[in-house]
């Protein structure tokens, strides 16, 4: 019950589908989505394989709450090798693409091997084929999935596809569904173009079923109320979304700006939630439109806008002049603060490219800030760039350069190799903000020092969504703790580390631990199972799958020394604000965390730990 | 002696005239408590759920006895979360 029991494996060089049961074993021990596919990609890969090689695997996986009337039960997750990274990838999507999967029937697709052409896997219920692509091949990721809609004849169809961008090869390409929904970090999205497969389009009609309905409707009952009269997903994030955060974390002197040389953005006012709402001079509207939900989602965080049509990037462009997917916190800060711009609307314009062809914004506009600190610095000139003036703080550069990197052309193929090659190009690696080859996310770690060793030992490279602790760091949830202190920041890590393993692992979102915690997800999780869930074998379940990704990590090369962060962390204090004076203390808290983990000194977890674990 | 009060999200609309970009300088008397700032602009401290002096937190707590002091800069939240 809950899963649906069946495994679509597509093999792309026989063009072959096939249906198999679901290794129920292996979901008793790994719940589903990121635990159970990674379990999956563990056991069916070299570790050690390229990425973008046919040997590489990708697996699109729903939990076993995706589907059902649970809050936020939508989810959905890519799972392979990262072409960004070489780690191990999980990038999880909202909107509604994994509702349709789960209606189909299907807890897994496995697709391996290479298609000779280009090709889509389309799903109806139990029916799955390969079709032929070519005509979608080289348009993006708006044409792909308004044509093949088309052709069906069926808008309810729903397709998750690459834009141009993960054809050729961007190494930080996504997986978007929805239009603007997608499965964003890591470079799933390049694994998927590698294996010349543009889309996956399904319709999906047999419902989810569930091991105690009238229990589990009471038990979602019971966690929509809990969210409901929560202020931040009742109130605050609905009204102004993600986007609250750019003047908190300004404030708070954890804002990377310009390559993090800076902590804080001058103008970070003018591209958060509150400059969303503001009316423009030229029309009279703001550029939000209104807020949006992802299937389910009794919370509606998301932004749609609209670009102010009088604007250079658009005012000749009437495609552009659309209403679409918004900024969030983490797209306006990497196309902002990271790069000095402060023009909302130019944001917007590059948030639209980045979902119309298919980057991740947070890595685009972090490699973009890389190349504008080379472009100041002379190592990068107009030579280079195509004309381009790379400098921070110019808008139309960015518009430009967003364009060029989604149809990886021009110098926007350079930047499409994300900070990490680039700047080891340009002989300047020390200024790639990076671990494990993937670009922070927007939090400095030395004004939040549980989010420095977040990223340091994220297991799919520097992320924020693996342990959030700007929660608690900040927001004070569940409870305060000061963060401009290292002590104590290693439970905190891997406490959040675990519990997030587990959300992103049951087809709920993880926004909803912004009011529930295990104890909310246990019955809802226990009344749709078979078995018995309690909050103990979860957090078991959690530290399984880090544990088994990090595992992955060690088997593919990496070692302790890539939980790192770069120099500029480590010995060039902030400059301004709460945290001047202040380096990353990941020293003092990366040896703590191990021992924390059951781990070696050198990041290896212990035989014993692995044995007490089950991996 | 001069102060800076910022109210960001659903707490702007509480921000007195001449105020630009969510902020707002103002005079107050030395030995002000953050809660007789909010108090002067009518701010529900209920909602005040976030608050900052110069980027540090300061405690519900706190609120009510922690004195100003000449540019100090005070910012508050509604209950928000993002990421």
């Amino acid at each position: 019950m809950a899963w649906a029991g069946k495994i679509l494996r597509v093999n792309l060089t026989e063009g072959t589908c096939k249906s198999e049961p679901l290794n129920m074993e292996w979901a008793n021990a790994y719940l589903g989505q990121r635990g159970l596919a990674t379990k999956y990609l563990t056991e069916e890969i070299d570790p050690k394989v390229d990425p973008l090689s046919p040997e590489n695997k990708m697996i699109m996986t729903t939990g076993p709450l995706t589907g059902t009337c649970a809050s936020t039960a939508g989810r959905y997750s890519v799972v392979t090798k990262g072409a960004l990274t070489g780690a191990i990838a999980c990038s999880n999507s909202g909107g509604f693409f994994g509702n349709e999967m789960k209606n189909a029937g299907w807890d897994q697709i496995i697709f391996e091997g290479k298609s000779p052409k280009p090709v889509y896997l389309f799903i109806e219920n139990d029916k799955a084929e390969l079709l032929d692509a070519s005509a979608h091949w080289g348009t993006s990721v708006w044409d792909t999935e308004e044509a093949i809609k088309h052709n069906h004849g069926d808008p309810q169809i729903r397709v998750a596809s690459i834009g141009i961008s993960g054809e050729k090869g961007v190494k930080y390409a996504c997986v978007v569904n929805d239009m603007h929904r997608a499965a964003g970090r890591s470079g799933v999205g390049t694994v998927m173009g590698s294996k010349n497969l543009k889309a996956v389009a399904i319709r999906g009609t047999k419902g989810v079923s569930v091991k105690d309905p009238k229990r589990f409707v009471q038990a979602t009952n019971d966690a929509k109320k809990v969210l409901a009269e929560n202020a931040v997903t009742g109130e605050g994030l609905p009204a102004m979304g993600t986007q609250v955060l750019m003047n908190v974390i300004n404030e708070v002197g954890a804002l990377p700006t310009r390559n993090h040389r800076d902590s804080q953005f001058e103008g970070a006012n003018d591209i958060g939630a509150e400059a969303m709402l503001k009316e423009r001079e030229s029309d009279g509207k703001p550029n939000l439109v209104t807020n949006a939900a992802c299937f389910g989602c009794t919370i509606a965080c998301g932004r749609i806008s609209e670009i102010d049509r009088t604007h250079f990037s658009v005012a000749e462009r009437p495609e552009y002049q659309i209403i679409s997917g918004g900024l969030e916190y983490e797209a306006a800060w990497a196309l902002g603060a990271a790069t000095g711009i402060n023009d909302i609307e130019a944001l917007t314009f590059a948030n639209f490219i980045c979902n119309e062809q298919g980057l991740d914004p947070i890595s685009f506009g972090a490699t973009v800030g890389a190349a504008m600190e080379m472009f100041e610095d002379g190592v990068l000139t107009t030579k280079e760039t195509g004309g381009i003036e790379l400098t921070f703080g110019n808008a139309k550069a960015l518009c430009d350069i967003a364009e060029l990197t989604g149809r990886g052309e021009g110098f926007g193929a350079e930047i499409g190799l994300g900070s990490k090659l680039l700047c080891e190009k340009y002989g300047r690696p020390e200024l790639s903000m990076t671990v494990k080859g993937q670009e922070f996310p927007a939090y400095d770690g030395r004004g939040i020092q549980g989010m420095g060793l977040t990223y340091a030992t994220s297991n799919r490279g520097a992320c924020h969504l693996r342990s959030y602790t700007v929660a608690s760091e900040i927001l004070g949830i569940p409870e305060k703790t000061d963060p401009l202190e290292s002590d104590g920041k290693a439970g905190l890590v891997r406490a959040f580390q675990d519990a997030t393993a587990v959300v992103d692992s049951s087809g709920m979102c993880v926004f909803t631990t912004f009011a529930w915690t295990l104890e909310d997800f246990a019955p809802q999780i226990d009344a749709a199972c078979e078995g018995e869930w309690t909050v103990e074998r979860l957090l078991e379940i959690g530290e399984r799958i880090w544990n088994l990704e990090r595992q992955f990590n060690l088997a593919a090369g990496f070692t302790g020394k890539d939980d790192n962060l770069p120099a500029r962390l480590m010995k060039d204090a902030a400059k301004t604000g709460p945290a001047e004076g202040k380096t990353s203390g990941l020293d003092t808290m990366l040896p703590e965390y191990y021992e924390i983990r059951g781990w070696t000194p050198e990041g290896v977890p212990s035989n014993e730990t692995l044995s007490r674990l089950g991996v | 002696m001069q102060m800076t009060l910022k109210l960001f999200a659903s707490l702007a609309p509480f921000m007195p005239e001449g105020a630009k970009d969510n902020a707002v300088q103002i005079e107050v008397d030395e030995g002000t408590t953050i809660n007789q700032v909010f108090d002067r602009y009518q701010v529900p401290h209920k909602m005040a759920h976030l608050v900052l002096i110069n980027g540090i937190y300061i405690a519900p707590a706190d609120r009510a006895t922690r004195a100003l002091v000449e540019g100090d800069a005070v910012a508050a939240w509604p209950p928000v979360a993002g990421g």
